[in-house]
């Protein structure tokens, strides 16, 4: 484990110092990427400008979920937003090679790269937390401040899992790229937003498929302390670990299921 | 006329060689359609109109925007700087048709494949799930007229922010920029009519709003007689004006490749 | 070492027939292959494109899962220990390029270092005997996507190497390289085979090759093995003809003699092709000499590729 871990760091050090190396274009970049983050949050103020509550919750409430989720995606972005390129390695071959090195395909192809400059969404949603957490009067507890801080890398792993899964696609056909996006960034915006106002088989959906409503609408129910207007029990609120953890197995599963497939039919 | 005939043929035809991706793409579109969809109809329990705009208004403009995204192609392209990046340019300029002809053909060549494959189907689910406007014949004509002059005007800008190549080595921040900025204000996030008065002031003075809030406020009828005419009239000049520019972009950035070499 | 038994590959491939509907096909890229290759030997695959070569090496390397047969590498089963097989072997696919492309030469050897997990100290003994064979020296420190298409293979012979693998596969290595560069790898090979033992297969479609490095050949067409054996077995059983080229004083007519028959006339200059079992090259000389004035002649041995040719033609 912890060797595996210290070859990932080794293979990101590689790519992330070829990628500083271009200091001013870098910086470009990641002021650019920074910037232009905010118009996201831009549509929510506008929205706000116009309403005073969105599904009974107020901009703050509303800033809080926007900036968890957009926390946990970035990051997660950041490091594994390259599957969304997989279906080229696929095409062109590169993948093989990975089969020819003794360790598991799944950790070499997420290890392959890093966009650095992502980073500039993460410290925007940090700045709009900041914004929502001003606006907002929370009885902090201990149990509140550690839920959210193990929002953002259980959001970060459900979004992640969302991701493998749907790179997996890659294996049967190399054109359908487009289709996990629907899930990755479709699922990143839908949670910006509270889960409740949503149609009712939505809301089973992204609790009991995909289970986007765990990345920031559960925990920010019990951090905001907020009755959930959909009556589920309230140990909903603190499972989002489990289910991150789940969620994950189930990603590694579908991966290792594709892969076999894969070396069964040949490319 | 006829050559451009044969352009546009070949832009229908590359998009209409990947049915899957299209597919996948429809698909997308479809849930971002949802989502947005739920998002308005929240913010309408509050207000029954927001800037002229009923539930029902907006519903519509949920699913039209997700049609006209790929129509209009507002999300990126970078064709033509990557050409000159790699230098294949030279070659382009050396054929005695303009890039600009050549682009702006194949572009109305393929968005008519956009339109019907990947913007029908999304909009077709909307309307089972939802209460959709549907127009009059007569905007629906005004409709198809404005579609074409956005995606002209669209095709003038994407032009200018690639041919930011010609100077920049590292053209994708100016892209970015060109991108979100065209994005916000063409309307395709949130109506123009949600933003605040100054917010919209300045959307009324860029010509991003003709990309899609102005085809989508002629389908919705937002717009007779002599208002239809002008907002369609505005569109075309917008067409003509970037047109223009991107056609002295081109002049320049030929007249610096000839000078200091690729 | 190694040992393919009964082995299958069939592939579903879809066909269209019709406007929308497709014909599902299933093709046989490999068909009841079996052969054994020892420890230590240097062997050479070839066959037309589309025969079935990287098939079978990406069903020896884990890379495919055969759909019948039995596969043995070292002992090991490819397509259910993959991970473990990855350690002792190596393999470079001639047309792709397995190091980093945008880091320098020198970055891709350390990261397959920790990959592979490679003692330093070995690594260093391997880096320093590389270096030194393949003069990796001038470019050690170049981003790879800057390297000519030489020092790229070199620089790719060094990596699969640097994990002391037991078994080499080699797909077309020299594809597209000078003749320098050829001999490099080749002494390379040679090379690493003898002092190391290192068993090698080696793809490929240049015969020089073939007779340079391999003591044995594996020829396979549409997915059947069709010849197994050496490559003086190979000569002696299809290439028994020899050609005869002379030279006469002046041009004439295509000479008549018995035992051998003129393929080709150019000027003054006629080929006559003989088997040796029919008559030797003195006699057919001093037959020609009868008949023609001779200035000049010379005698072609039979040439691998020719050999190869007939054999692909014959079983066509």
């Amino acid at each position: 484990m912890v060797d595996a871990l210290a070859v990932y760091t080794r293979l990101i050090g590689a790519q992330v110092r070829s990628q500083l190396q271009y200091r001013v274009s870098f910086a470009l970049d990641l002021t650019g990427t920074f910037l232009l983050s905010f118009i996201d949050f831009l549509a929510v103020l506008v929205i706000f400008h116009n309403i005073p509550r969105l599904g009974g919750w107020s901009v703050h409430e509303v800033a809080f979920l926007y900036a968890t989720s957009s926390i946990s995606f970035a990051l997660c972005d950041l490091a594994i937003g390259h599957l969304d390129l997989f279906p080229q390695r696929i095409r062109d071959g590169t993948f093989d090679v990975l089969l020819l090195r003794p360790r598991g395909t799944l950790y070499q192809v997420l290890a392959s790269e890093l966009t650095l400059r992502r980073v500039g969404r993460v410290v925007q949603g940090l700045i709009v937390l900041g914004y929502a957490l001003s606006g907002l009067s929370i009885e902090w507890s201990a149990g509140r401040a550690a839920v959210l801080v193990l929002m953002i890398p259980t959001g970060c792993v459900i979004y992640g899992s969302v991701w493998v899964a749907g790179a997996c696609l890659a294996f049967w056909t190399t054109e359908g790229g487009e289709f996990t996006n629907a899930f990755t960034y479709g699922g990143n915006f839908l949670t910006q937003y509270p889960i409740n106002i949503y149609s009712a088989w939505a809301r089973r959906f992204l609790a009991y498929v995909i289970p986007m409503a765990f990345v920031c609408y559960f925990p920010a129910l019990y951090i905001l302390d907020k009755p959930d207007p959909l009556g589920l029990p309230s140990i909903v609120r603190f499972v989002s670990p489990l289910v991150a953890g789940i969620a994950a197995l189930v990603a590694g599963a579908v991966w290792r299921l594709a892969v076999r497939h894969y070396r069964s039919t040949g490319s | 006329m006829r050559l451009d005939w044969e352009l546009a043929r070949r832009g229908y035809r590359r998009y209409s060689a990947y049915p899957a991706a299209t597919a996948a793409g429809a698909f997308t579109n479809t849930i971002f359609g949802f989502v947005q969809a739920y998002i308005l109809l929240a913010v309408y329990r509050h207000r029954t109109d927001i800037g002229g705009y009923d539930a029902a208004d907006v519903v519509t403009y949920v699913w039209l925007a997700q049609a006209l995204i790929m129509t209009v192609y507002v999300f990126g392209w970078y064709e033509l700087a990557l050409r000159i990046r790699d230098g294949s340019i030279a070659t382009d300029l050396a054929r005695p048709l303009s890039p600009l002809r050549y682009w702006l053909a194949f572009d109305l060549g393929r968005a008519p494949y956009h339109f019907l494959f990947r913007g029908i189907p999304p909009f077709i689910v909307g309307a089972f799930v939802f209460d959709l406007r549907y127009p009059s014949p007569g905007d629906a004509i005004a409709f198809l007229v404005s579609l074409f002059l956005a995606v002209v005007v669209s095709l003038a800008f994407r032009f200018l922010y690639n041919a930011a190549a010609f100077w920049l080595l590292d053209y994708r921040g100016v892209a970015n920029i060109s991108i979100t900025v065209s994005l916000f204000f063409s309307g395709m996030i949130l109506p123009i009519a949600f933003f605040p008065g100054w917010l919209k002031a300045i959307a009324h003075v860029l010509p991003f709003q003709s990309v899609i809030q102005v085809p989508i406020d002629v389908y919705l009828g937002k717009h007779v007689g002599a208002s239809l005419i002008g907002v369609l009239a505005l569109q075309a000049a917008w067409a003509v004006a970037l047109l223009a520019l991107a056609r002295a972009a081109l002049a320049a950035g030929t007249r610096k490749l000839v000078i200091q070499g690729g | 070492m190694i040992e393919v038994e009964g082995v299958e590959k069939r592939f579903v491939v879809w066909r269209k027939a019709g406007r929308l509907r497709r014909r599902r096909i299933e093709v046989r890229a490999v068909d009841d292959l079996t052969f054994s290759i020892e420890r230590g030997s240097v062997v050479g695959y070839i066959g037309p494109n589309g025969a079935g070569k990287s098939t079978t090496v990406k069903m020896l390397t884990g890379i495919l899962v055969p759909s019948a047969g039995r596969i043995s590498v070292g002992g090991l089963e490819p397509s259910k220990q993959r991970i473990q097989l990855a350690r002792r072997i190596g393999a470079m696919f001639g047309q792709r390029v397995q190091l980093w492309w945008d880091l320098p030469l020198i970055e891709s050897f350390e990261l397959l270092r920790h990959i592979y997990k490679v003692p330093a100290e070995r690594f260093r003994e391997n880096l320093a005997t590389y270096r030194e064979v393949l003069d990796l020296d001038p470019f050690l420190h170049t981003p790879v996507r800057q390297l000519s298409l030489g020092q790229r293979v070199r620089g790719e012979l060094s990596a699969v190497m640097l994990h002391d693998p037991e078994i080499l596969f080699l797909d077309e290595p020299t594809i597209g390289l000078d003749v320098v560069a050829k001999e490099r790898v080749r002494e390379f090979l040679t090379r690493v085979n003898r002092e190391r033992g290192v068993t090698v297969l080696l793809t490929t479609h240049d015969l020089a090759d073939i007779e340079r490095l391999c003591s044995r050949i594996l020829m396979i067409d549409h997915g059947r093995l069709i010849y197994d054996g050496t490559v003086d077995d190979l000569l002696a059983r299809y290439g028994t003809e020899r050609t005869l080229v002379v030279d006469l004083e002046e041009p004439a007519p295509p000479l008549d003699v018995p035992g051998a028959r003129v393929v080709q006339v150019d000027g003054p200059r006629q080929w006559l092709r003989f088997r040796r079992e029919d008559v030797s090259a003195a006699s057919l000389t001093a037959a020609v000499a009868e008949r023609a004035r001779l200035v000049d002649l010379a005698i072609e041995e039979p040439d691998i590729e020719d050999v190869v040719r007939r054999i692909y033609l014959g079983s066509a």
